[in-house]
């Protein structure tokens, strides 16, 4: 088995190593590059980046390498076959075998732990600020000439009556723990809302052993995959989705097109939900709902990129065709701020192929030296199916024909429907951070990340259309930071000052 | 009314009170500007006598009789003020400044040093003394604007928001006949400009200087929270940052829980234009001192960091009223830090000078002519 | 046949389990895996109740970014469980509102 970077004894220096910040050139208080986000693009970045002679590191909020996509056991849970959890799982061990060797060598140094909460414009590149540790135990400042984003996505989440019941998790929140934790949320899981994310969680859950009932999509499912010219372009994602089809298959699974769970329903943990279906425009059809039993439900509506670091800076976006604000990069992966670059699903969700593929991309791009003709092609073929499957999964502005008034939005804050539609109706909002000013949604703890799209559209406005507002959401602090790590302020050098 | 700022949503509910046919126009949507991003604290006790002090009192009573309307709905807190200081001297020096406001009606109470904790069980220990102001209150400045706005909605007055006033009609005569935005006409024989930080652009849509420029500021926000400071609660020499017109960065600790759970940290000041970059010197500075007066917030949580642009104008008065160069044209703008404040008394001058009333403060110290036209404008 | 199980699956052989203790009892957890997954593995689903409306909750997002599955360990609140590796003897107690209670004046 190749080495598990999550293994901290194998991978690395620590990140508080105090030896001779001078004697090893990985401890310069300035790097080439800093790579933030270690999942496929951020891997494939660094690896290439060091391949290419750039000193460069690589920071990731989480212990261990590979991301969303890649995250697999901890090593003190002894799994001899990760790879059952994953598609191309050798494309992993291959990056991570290859980052391990540039660390040996001194190339390139990963950083697990460090989340990075701003970014800063210094006169020789940028500082980012990291707070350490699951618990944000202690501050860095790590210091580069420029910089990569590759911090990837979290789930859009639409609410529905009983979303917030323990047992309602997210779809992508239950691959994670089952791929890291090894654990189930339940027994039988219904499965729920849109996208292709949803098939990569019903397999693996039932490849894991649970019962799941039903996949419930709310699109007419897979429209775009009956478009051979767009798909012939993108093999893997075929040979993908066939596995995903056939495990689900095999496991007697149902797919339930046109539908959501309008309802779930329990009082200290979710016990069933109602399905119904949905018309073309994602409004439930009185009438059809069924209610299906089960002790878990895992639910998400696609991603959206996490990309606070760079609208921070003031970088342009765009909005995708899914809705979703992304960073508008050029063809080189820049972003609109100079000295920074941007790779993967911060660019538009498009998967993890998509994201190795940019990762490399923008790596020779920082390095100024010329790509592979064969990876810039595979990255447009794979562009535009993201873009395509982006637009088939949007949200039909019907899906709030299932909430109620009393219908929690904001989930840290417990702002329900009611007090949304009071603020756009009565109070005069009309977008999404005056609805967060008059009500508090989205003040909370996630800063807005759960409840934000459905702020938005209750709203009346997408996120990002500034109608003289603020543009994308706008979080000067990427994550919460204790004060006294604000207090300290930064430190001069790269880390174990 | 141009701007839908707890300014204008003031001047439109006195306004529309008194009986006037009244629109409030906003580029963007309702405390979309300034209101949006301060603390919403209403004090007398930063204020030396004078004109602004008068206001503050004005509008404290105000603040009281609205809040028999709205108080819940904007989170009016009559909670009083403490501020503290670190040493002999600067306490002795607050006990000057608060015998000077005693005398105009300011209610001031000096607390010992000892005491302090009594007020306030978080504070550092060894605090040299301080004063508490009974009258200090808080809102929550975006409620306080959309529920103004919607009574003086309920009285008859139009909101439109999304629409940028393009231009101020005069007539051959040079007096006001109303605005245009980018979507249409309105025709008034007054406009108030209440654009805050942006009124010196409309001024000179009209023609006239008005040197309003932006203060910026940061807020941070911790986690939600109990009861941990009572009161509002800052360090003497915030008064003199207040009151500093230096363009360099002024920090001092402005403390205070809301009802909401987080505790609200500020104040920094400086002039950097509209420059929206945070600062990680401000951060240090802003949360060092949090912990330095409470060290109980040390250890929590910032969840947010928010800024905003104070409308400024170099004497720290606000423009208020009737603009003796062009016939029509009101000011209510450049508040600076206090417009959440002073935004009733300010709505109540304007309301009663636009009917013909004799405004209950005069409004000398804040006419918009006051400032010399550098360069050829 | 052997029943299907995540473990099962991956072929894991993990170290043996230690325990940590969840509102005075103890709960086992295998080494790697973090406080949320411990408590799933034990069918535990809530560990937090919210501070307006007094509801149950517990892990949403499972990957840091909902901050849901907050509670108290070893006595700090506020700590995301989903991303706190279960220690032995790691103390885990269900969580009230903002879990500062012992602040307020
Ligand atoms: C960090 C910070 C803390 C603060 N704390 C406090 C406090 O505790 N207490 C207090 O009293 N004050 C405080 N303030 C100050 C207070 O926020 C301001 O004084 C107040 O918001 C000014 O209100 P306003 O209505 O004049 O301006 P704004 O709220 O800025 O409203 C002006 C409006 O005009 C609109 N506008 C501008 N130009 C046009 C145009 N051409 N066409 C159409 N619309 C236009 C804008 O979109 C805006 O909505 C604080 C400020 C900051 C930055
Ligand atoms: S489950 Fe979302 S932060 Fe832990």
């Amino acid at each position: 088995m190749p080495t598990s970077p999550s293994d901290p004894s194998s991978f690395g220096p620590p990140a508080d190593a105090s030896s001779g910040p001078l004697a090893d050139p990985l401890f310069d208080p300035l790097f080439d590059l800093a790579v933030i986000g270690a999942g496929p693009a951020g891997l494939a970045a660094a690896v290439t980046a060091a391949d290419l002679g750039l000193r460069c590191v690589l920071l990731d909020g989480g212990q261990g390498t590979g991301g969303q996509y890649y995250r697999h056991p901890a090593p003190g849970l002894g799994a001899a076959r990760p790879d059952r959890l994953h598609h191309h799982w050798s494309a992993y061990t291959g990056l991570a075998d290859r980052l391990a060797a540039h660390e040996r060598a001194g190339r390139a140094a990963f950083r697990g732990g460090h989340q990075v909460w701003a970014l800063e414009r210094t006169g020789d590149g940028f500082a980012a600020h990291v707070t350490r540790g699951p618990e944000s135990t202690d501050r860095a400042t790590v210091r580069s000439r420029s910089v990569l984003l590759a911090t990837g996505a979290y789930e859009r989440q639409l609410p529905f009556p009983g979303w917030t019941l323990p047992g309602v998790v997210t779809a992508g929140g239950a691959q994670a723990m089952l791929k890291a934790g090894l654990v189930l949320p339940g027994r039988r899981i219904v499965v729920a809302g849109s996208g292709p994310l949803l098939l990569a969680a019903a397999s693996s859950l039932v490849t894991a052993g649970a019962e799941v009932p039903a996949v419930v999509e709310a699109t007419a499912y897979l429209g775009y995959a009956r478009r051979p010219g767009v798909l012939a372009g993108v093999p893997g994602k075929l040979v993908e989705g066939a596995g995903h089809g056939g495990a689900l298959l095999r496991h007697g699974v149902r797919l339930r097109p046109r539908s959501a769970v309008v309802e779930a329903h329990g009082t200290d943990r979710v016990t069933g939900v109602t399905v119904a279906r949905l018309d073309a425009r994602w409004r439930p059809l009185p009438g059809t709902e069924r209610r299906i039993d089960c002790d878990a439900l895992a639910v998400g509506h696609g991603l959206l990129p996490q990309i606070d670091l760079a609208t921070e800076l003031g970088a342009r976006t765009r909005t995708g065709p899914d809705g979703a604000v992304a960073l508008a990069v050029d063809a080189r992966l820049r972003t609109s701020v100079p000295g920074l670059w941007s790779a993967g699903e911060t660019n538009g969700v498009g998967g993890a192929d998509l994201a190795l593929a940019e990762g490399e991309l923008a790596a020779y791009a920082v390095a100024g030296a010329l790509p592979e003709a064969g990876t810039l092609r595979r990255r447009s073929r794979l562009r535009a199916f993201a873009e395509l499957m982006a637009a088939a999964h949007r949200p039909g502005p019907g899906w709030t024909g299932w909430l109620r008034p009393d219908t929690d939005v904001c989930r840290c804050e417990e702002v329900p429907v009611a007090a949304i539609r009071e603020a756009v109706d009565d109070l005069g909002a009309g977008d999404p951070r005056t609805v967060k000013l008059l009500t508090r949604a989205g003040m909370g703890w996630c800063q807005g990340r759960m409840c934000g799209p459905a702020v938005a559209c209750l709203a009346g406005s997408a996120p990002g259309s500034a109608s003289g507002g603020p543009g994308p959401d706008r979080r000067p602090l990427g994550c919460p930071v204790p004060l006294s790590q604000l207090a300290a302020g930064p430190s001069p050098e790269s880390p174990a000052s | 009314m141009v701007g839908a700022g707890v300014v204008g949503a003031a001047c439109a509910y006195y306004a529309a009170r008194a009986g006037l046919a009244v629109a409030v126009v906003d580029r963007g949507p309702v405390a979309g500007g300034t209101t949006g991003a301060g603390e919403g604290n209403l004090l007398v006790s930063d204020k030396e006598p004078g004109p602004e002090l008068d206001l503050a009192l004005l509008s404290t009573r105000l603040w009281r009789e609205l809040a028999e309307d709205l108080g819940e709905a904007v989170e009016y807190e009559p909670k009083g003020g403490v501020v503290v200081a670190s040493t002999a001297a600067g306490h002795e020096a607050l006990r000057a400044f608060a015998a000077g406001q005693r005398a105009v009606g300011v209610i001031a109470e000096e607390v010992p040093g000892e005491r302090l904790r009594e007020l306030e069980p978080h504070l550092a220990p060894g605090l040299a003394g301080g004063f508490h102001y009974p009258q200090d209150a808080q809102v929550q400045p975006a409620l306080a604007a959309a529920h103004l706005l919607r009574a003086a909605r309920r009285m008859g007055a139009e909101l439109i928001t999304g629409e940028t006033v393009t231009a101020v009609d005069l007539g051959p005569d040079g007096a006001v006949r109303g605005v245009r935005t980018d979507r249409r006409r309105l025709a008034a024989p007054a406009v108030v400009n209440a654009a805050g930080t942006w009124g010196g652009e409309l001024a000179a849509l009209a023609g006239v200087h008005l040197p309003v420029m932006p203060r910026r500021g940061f807020v941070l926000v911790t986690e939600p929270l109990p009861r941990v400071v009572r009161h509002k609660v800052y360090a003497a020499d915030y008064v003199a940052n207040v009151a500093s017109g230096s363009a360099g960065l002024e920090t001092s600790a402005v403390i205070e829980g809301t009802p909401g759970g987080p505790v609200l940290i500020g104040a920094s000041r400086e002039r950097v234009g509209f420059d929206r970059t945070l600062s990680q010197e401000v951060l240090r500075r802003l949360a060092g001192q949090a912990a330095e007066l409470f060290p109980v917030l040390a250890d929590v949580t910032v969840l947010r960091a928010y800024r905003g642009f104070r409308p400024y104008l170099p004497d720290h008065l606000p423009a208020i009223g009737a603009d003796p160069r062009v016939p029509g044209l009101h000011h209510a703008c450049g508040h600076e830090g206090a417009g959440i404040g002073l935004a009733p008394a300010t709505g109540l001058l304007i309301a009663e000078q636009l009917t013909g009333k004799q405004p209950e403060l005069d409004l000398g110290p804040f006419r918009a002519d006051r400032f010399p036209v550098v360069g050829t404008a | 046949m052997r029943r299907r199980t995540p473990a099962g699956l991956v072929e894991a052989e993990p170290g043996p389990a230690h325990h940590i203790e969840f509102d005075g009892r103890p709960v086992p957890a295998l080494p790697g895996q973090t406080i949320a997954a411990a408590l799933w593995a034990d069918g535990v689903l809530a560990w937090r109740t919210t501070r307006v409306g007094g509801k149950p909750r517990g892990a949403f997002c499972g990957i840091g970014s909902c901050f849901d599955c907050l509670a108290t360990v070893d006595g700090r609140p506020n700590q995301r469980t989903c991303l706190l590796p279960a220690e032995p003897g790691t103390t885990v107690t269900t969580q009230e509102g903002h879990g500062r209670a012992d602040l307020a004046v």
